[in-house]
């Protein structure tokens, strides 16, 4: 398919993807030879219809899914060509915010954020990992009175404000946010997508990749923006050049999306 | 004539269903053989995580604890009225041929032997097999799984591997809290209640049960064990589907896990019974 050769130079890129196709039944491609380059330090937004492989996309830079075919460059480091101990390290340089947090529901809030210190910061001690904890959890938002809550004692907001705090613990390289504001109300939306835009601020230098279907906060938060279309990159850029596409897939999901905006 | 007629003019149907029926049966088999041989690896590569850095040393107690402390009461519960109701049994058949006096060695050889470990696996992969398969397929839907994993944490290493390690274990142990409870079941049946003498019932006992009888029980209860932690967290750890998923799994993981004992159970009797012959510790 006709793809748009995306991003910037190699060497300012967080991930780096060539001719990324993917194909679960071995018929059908979810990603039919995407091309895409992800900008260093930027906050970026992935777009697009529903069906179009931004969630699988994520996958992939996230390593859990293998593609069929293609390369995958995270930081400098082809993923498919670590052991498992190199892939082990490469994920700790690695924050995620799943889509409903994806929280352990056996432990309190404080213990979720406790676990990847406890699993890659061996060289602190207990008390140490719950100041750093505390702190991640106030940095998101959270008040310290809800800090030892069960998730299943908080609301979708709270949960997500640890999802980040989990995901912010060991000061990750790169941030991904899967569908960060699916089933919030358009107020928590907005909360939320302060809360990525504010967070991105006080990380200075790290990378954000937001895959959402929400144009209105893509254009509100974004640096830079990918939108996906038929499995591959439709268009790749700044807020302008979205504003100034001729094409009329680009278009119609831009009228669209403000409207509901 | 009309026969032919009718085959003739729906011969397409017919082709397409018999083909339909072969490609069901042929299939299925498929099925089978790749969910072993990928139940199978995922056995394989847990057990090996088992030895890997860093040890899982507070998962394999909680999981300890899960498993053995609070399969306590049901196997108390269960042992003694098994012990109460095969020691009655026996005696009653014993009776008829008036040989009472080998109501204790029999009760103990089927105790240790047989139903100790059996039992002790069944009950164990009802309650905590079923468990441990609701549990990581609940995580698997939830993507905590995931979540997990992009933390640089192998899931297997974490979640699956001191669960088996941890079912191996305590299952012997629980065997033999059976074992005990059972008999002391048959004592109280036996002695106190239908009057036989104690001291020919645990005389008999001690001439006819080996240790080897009950070594062999522990080391059943502990495949037992290893059967049914591979096999629910296997169902467990690859679930999917939501809700639905995540019950299916757990019903399948207890179902195939009581099945398979009572098949292995079978094998690895008839093996060691070989093994105690070859190497003459067999009566």
């Amino acid at each position: 398919m006709g793809q748009v050769s995306a991003g910037p130079a190699p060497e300012l890129a967080a991930v780096r993807i060539d001719d990324l196709k993917k194909s679960f039944d071995g018929k059908e491609f979810v990603l039919n030879g995407l091309n895409l380059t992800i900008p260093k330090g930027k906050l970026t937004c992935v777009i697009g219809f529903s069906g179009t492989g931004k969630s699988v996309l994520l996958k992939h830079i996230l390593g859990l899914i293998r593609p069929t075919s293609g390369y995958i460059e995270v930081l400098g480091q082809d993923l498919w060509k670590m052991n498992l101990d190199q892939l082990i390290k490469m994920r700790t340089r690695l924050g995620v915010l799943f889509q409903y947090a994806a929280l352990f529901d056996d432990m309190t809030g404080m213990e979720n954020v406790i676990f990847p210190l406890k699993e890659h910061r061996r060289d602190l001690k207990p008390y140490e990992w719950e100041e750093i904890a505390g702190r991640k959890l106030v940095a998101a938002g959270l008040d310290s009175k809800h800090h030892h809550k069960l998730p299943a004692e908080m609301s979708g907001g709270m949960r997500k404000r640890v999802g980040l705090a989990r995901a912010l613990a060991l000061d990750p390289e790169i941030l991904l946010y899967d569908e960060p504001t699916t089933g919030l109300d358009p107020i928590l939306t907005e909360v939320v997508d302060d809360l990525i835009l504010e967070t991105h601020r006080n990380h200075a230098g790290s990378t954000s990749i937001v895959v959402s279907h929400d144009l209105f906060a893509a254009f509100r938060i974004s640096d830079y923006i990918v939108m996906l279309d038929k499995g591959g990159v439709l268009l790749a850029g700044t807020q302008d050049v979205f504003h100034k596409s001729e094409n009329e897939l680009v278009k119609k999901f831009l009228s669209k999306g403000f409207k509901q905006g | 004539m009309q026969l032919v007629q009718a085959w003739k003019n729906n011969r397409g149907r017919i082709n397409d269903a018999i083909d339909g029926f072969f490609f069901n049966i042929l299939f299925g088999i498929y099925e089978f053989f790749t969910s072993c041989g990928k139940g199978c690896i995922f056995f394989y590569q847990s057990c090996l995580l088992i030895f890997r850095r860093p040890f899982r040393w507070e998962e394999l107690v909680r999981h300890m604890e899960f498993i053995g402390n609070r399969s306590v009461i049901i196997i108390i519960m269960t042992s003694i009225f098994t012990g109460l109701a095969l020691s009655y049994q026996i005696y009653l058949g014993f009776k008829l041929v008036n040989a009472v006096n080998l109501v204790g060695p029999t009760v103990g050889m089927g105790i240790t032997r047989e139903l100790g470990p059996v039992l002790t696996g069944l009950l164990v992969a009802a309650r905590a097999g079923g468990a441990m398969a609701a549990r990581l397929g609940t995580m698997r839907v939830s993507e905590q799984i995931d979540a997990m994993e992009v933390m640089g944490v192998d899931p297997k290493q974490f979640l699956v591997a001191p669960r088996i390690l941890a079912a191996v274990l305590t299952v012997p142990l629980l065997c033999a809290i059976f074992d005990f409870v059972a008999m002391l079941g048959a004592h109280l049946l036996c002695i106190n209640v239908l009057g036989l003498d104690q001291a020919i019932f645990w005389d008999k006992i001690q001439l006819w049960l080996n240790p080897g009888d009950i070594y062999q029980g522990l080391i059943k209860a502990g495949a037992f064990g290893v059967t049914f932690a591979a096999v629910c967290t296997n169902r467990g750890f690859n679930a999917s589907g939501g809700a639905k998923g995540v019950g299916e799994a757990t019903n399948q993981g207890v179902v195939n896990s009581m099945v398979l004992i009572i098949i292995i159970n079978f094998f690895m009797t008839n093996f060691i019974r070989f093994f105690y012959v070859l190497n003459g510790w067999a009566k």
